[in-house]
């Protein structure tokens, strides 16, 4: 169908303002939170209700033409990047709380509602949505099952696709999909896993069910420094081993603590190669205790100082760092790329110390933030996009990072999905038959492959093309990578 | 112990190119559970007992994580965690000492820790199977947050090997409470349902509930001042044998369990109103699971269950007679998906069939 006569069908039903096709309207489109990858869509569809939804559906079924969902936009592996000749459907009409039901501890809500919003109407009930990507203040709860979206607290309470218990979907077919329950289970295969992180691959999510937790009496958190990267590992390992999941537990770097020390004033110690942030919450007696634990771990472990939150104030003040991170990477250098890959904790200081060799290498500075307590790791890489080849050497040396969290036994990507960003280096990570499956999955789903297609599960061509090598645990595949 | 597996591979190809069934068998301890569970005697049907592949793969407690093959004994895996003060926090029912980590996995039960703990597929992490081609594949992994390709090991957890057949199994592990208290006070059914979906929206350690003849139960756990402090704020008199009460929940061995009638497993809304089914009731999970011993028609329990917002399972039969479907029927959308995904995973038809529904 041309496109002048899909806009014309979809004009059948949606208001002019609903159904964008202008090169300067389609332009806020072009990419996500991923900026390297641009393309405008044909068309931009908006539609304001789950009717809407399933109509557009059904014009681009009939028409052959691919749909591409967008969210928020903040995905960070060009998730939500458009397709040339295809609709990009924005969710982000569709933001209404519907139901917040104190008793039953839900939340039933449209997919464009924004993550923190949840919790800001669950509040006076006492009650929040625990999954808190840093994010949160944009990105919308559609995205977040679309890319299961963590946050610093999911160690202790869970990502997305344990926090949710119920999806409305609609499938390209144009079918309505109930997954899940008011209750904690539903017959038949767990589609809710399976929906969570699909990346919009799928179906499109039209309405959300997430389970709320009572909001923590307290909490508390301590910063501990090291003069040795390697120490601040153990020391993770050993807060895990006393028994002690903490509400949080993240890492920073040197040039970390000095990026963010400079603009938030968090009162991190500078001296330190790293310092970790370890958090408790719950009763009152229950983090007392706690943190009198963790502070005599940090001091069996050698930190060169501990320091516990005295008030709310300073306990917000020591994570504002943390959360500042990503800006202060913006503010020295020009550009930077995040990485996402996840690591067994006990190849902490193997990985840190091979990417310190790569950053050598490359001659390209990298920060290192990362939720330690799952040894998912965010390496920013610093670079300058206008000095001409360094996205290129950049890349190259993202790529290296995530064989290298691979043969570590680690996975390419902890929570910010595969998107367009990673698809090469899914050849490392899985065989062809698994690939394979992946497609059958998807075939299950959507069998003409028109959502989101090319995106998220390589063709097992693409990776022969690429040269991709397919990388295991503890094969060394890569005699080109530094050993240690 | 690639010579099992080759085995298994030959066993799966043998099967598929008779287009017969292949009944994956652990303990044989959930061979009541589903349709058509044990040996049925249809032509070429061949069993494959898993009990071959087992032992640890890999254990490190510090990372929370144990890899396991799948023909290894829960109770074996249970022993190994102990030893290093952790378990396996969705309590899986035994039901036999023959259990199988695979059949807990494949069968998705979880036990009473269940509401505030998580579900069994809540811990998978990853999975190493052969699907119905017999190619080995894995998928997930080691770590807890990995989000490489879509989630087939959750998806695994609960299919009833209709999809395949674990070989091993990636589990996240979590350290056992430091202290554990049961408590019991008396009120009626409808007190009790308020006091459970009370108790949950407050930060409270109560990590298991279970109601019955008059009889609120619930076990606090976590820090030893946590634990005072809770009992203080909830009261109620001490139980003396708590580890054994909830023993005798999670394996079905308390007197309600007993009764000779057919056993319906009712998942729903945790705060609906006390449902009037003929028969004898037994509550946990705050509310969210309500067992019924109750001679009651399929259909009238079935809506019951939709209307309270879930669905319902016949657990046991106790006895030939009852010929409904173990498993709560399915839309024909969401049906069309499982035929479709068991179509990818299994496209002969081999791995248990009928077992979780006809068309599967
Ligand atoms: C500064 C910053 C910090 C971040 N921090 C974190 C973090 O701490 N943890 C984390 O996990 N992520 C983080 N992210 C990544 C990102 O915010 C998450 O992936 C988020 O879930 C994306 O939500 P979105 O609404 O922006 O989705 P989009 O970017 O719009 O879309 C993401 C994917 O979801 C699909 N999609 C969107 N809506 C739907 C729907 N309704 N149905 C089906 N598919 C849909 C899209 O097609 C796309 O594939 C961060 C991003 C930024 C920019």
């Amino acid at each position: 169908m041309s496109s002048t006569a899909l806009v014309a069908s979809l004009r059948a039903f949606l208001p002019a303002e609903a159904v964008l096709y202008e090169a300067e309207d389609l332009r806020p489109y072009e990419c996500d939170g991923l900026s390297a990858y641009r393309q405008t869509p044909l068309i931009v569809a908006l539609p304001g209700t789950e009717e809407e939804v399933l109509r557009i559906l059904k014009v681009c079924h009939a028409a052959k033409t691919p749909v591409v969902a967008r969210g928020a936009g903040t995905g960070l592996s060009g998730g939500a990047l458009p397709h040339a000749h295809g609709v990009l459907l924005s969710l982000a009409r569709l933001k209404s709380i519907l139901e917040i039901d104190p008793a039953a501890r839900t939340a039933r809500v449209q997919p464009g509602v924004r993550n923190l919003a949840i919790s800001e109407a669950a509040m006076p009930y006492g009650l929040y949505y625990a999954p808190d990507p840093s994010s949160q203040i944009a990105c919308s709860i559609g995205g977040n099952v679309a890319e299961n979206s963590g946050g610093v607290h999911c160690l202790k309470y869970g990502l997305t696709v344990h926090n949710i218990l119920k999806l409305r979907v609609i499938t390209i077919e144009g079918e309505i999909l109930q997954i899940g329950s008011d209750g904690l289970d539903a017959p038949g295969y767990d589609l809710l896993a399976l929906m969570t992180g699909s990346e919009g691959m799928l179906g499109i999510v039209t309405e959300v069910t997430v389970k709320l937790i009572p909001r923590p009496e307290k909490a508390e958190v301590v910063m501990a420094a090291f003069d040795d990267i390697r120490k601040a590992g153990d020391a993770v390992a050993n807060v895990i081993a006393a028994g002690i999941i903490p509400a949080g537990m993240e890492m920073m770097d040197r040039i970390t603590t000095h990026a963010v020390e400079e603009f938030v004033h968090a009162g991190y110690n500078l001296e330190a190669a790293a310092i970790l942030l370890c958090e408790s919450d719950g009763t009152a007696e229950e983090v007392s205790e706690e943190i009198r634990r963790i502070d005599e771990i940090m001091e069996s472990s050698g930190a060169m100082e501990i320091r516990a939150s005295s008030s709310e104030v300073e306990r917000l003040r020591f994570w504002a760092g943390r959360k500042a991170a990503f800006p202060a990477a913006g503010r020295v250098s020009p550009d930077y790329y995040c990485m996402d890959g996840t690591i067994p904790r006990s190849k902490l200081s193997q990985v840190l110390s091979g990417i310190e060799a790569l950053s050598q290498k490359y001659g390209l500075r990298c920060m290192n933030v990362f939720h330690a307590g799952d040894g998912n790791l965010h390496p920013l890489i610093l670079y300058d996009a206008s000095k001409p080849g360094e996205l290129e050497l950049t890349e190259e040396f993202g790529e290296k990072i995530l064989h290298m969290c691979v043969q570590a036994g680690g996975t390419i990507t902890g929570e910010h999905g595969v998107g367009v960003e990673k698809i090469n280096q899914m050849c490392a990570q899985f065989r062809p038959g698994e690939l394979e499956m992946f497609h059958g999955v998807k075939a299950a789903f959507d069998p003409e492959g028109l959502l989101n297609p090319g995106k998220a599960v390589p063709t097992l061509r693409r990776c022969a093309e690429h040269g991709a090598m397919h990388v295991r645990r503890g094969e060394e595949k890569f005699p080109e990578l530094p050993r240690f | 112990m690639q010579p099992v597996i080759d085995e298994f591979t030959h066993a799966i190809r043998l099967s598929a190119e008779n287009r017969a069934p292949l009944l994956i068998r652990g303990g044989g301890s959930k061979d009541f559970y589903g349709n058509l569970g044990g040996a049925t005697g249809r032509t070429g049907e061949s069993i494959l007992e898993t009990g071959v592949y087992s032992g640890t793969v890999d254990y490190e407690p510090t990372e929370l994580v144990v890899t396991v093959r799948a023909g290894t004994r829960l109770a074996d895996l249970e022993r190994e965690l102990n030893g290093c003060h952790q378990m396996l926090s969705f309590e899986p029912p035994h039901f036999s000492s023959n259990t199988t980590i695979g059949g807990c996995v494949a069968a998705g039960l979880s036990g009473p820790r269940r509401a505030s703990a998580g579900a069994v597929r809540d811990f998978v992490l990853g999975v190493r199977m052969l699907d119905g081609k017999g190619e080995d594949l894995s998928f997930g992994g080691q770590v807890m947050k990995n989000v490489a390709g879509y989630d087939i090991s959750r998806l695994l957890a609960g299919s009833m090997g209709t999809l395949g057949l674990l070989l091993e199994i990636s589990l996240k592990v979590m350290p056992m409470p430091a202290r554990e208290l049961t408590l019991r006070m008396e009120m009626d059914e409808a007190e009790a349902i308020e006091k459970m979906n009370s108790w949950a929206a407050k930060p409270l350690p109560v990590s298991a509930t279970c109601f019955h003849g008059g009889e609120l139960t619930f076990r606090l756990s976590g820090a030893e001042p946590a634990v005072r402090a809770a009992r203080e704020r909830l009261g109620g008199e001490e139980v003396m044998d708590g580890t054994a009460f909830w023993e005798s929940v999670r394996e079905q061995t308390h007197p309600f369990f007993q009764s000779g009638m057919p056993l319906w497993r009712l998942s729903v809304k945790p705060t609906t109103w006390p449902l009037f089914l003929p028969g004898k009731q037994f509550m946990e999970w705050g509310g969210a699971l309500r067992w019924f011993a109750s001679e009651a028609d399929a259909p009238a329990i079935r809506v019951a269950a939709e209307k309270a917002g879930g669905h319902a399972t016949l657990f046991r039969r106790n006895g030939p007679s009852h010929q409904a479907d173990a498993f709560h029927p399915l839309p024909p959308a969401m049906l069309k998906i499982h035929r479709r995904l068991k179509e990818q995973f299994d496209p002969y038809h081999i791995f248990n069939p009928g077992r979780m529904y006809a068309e599967i």
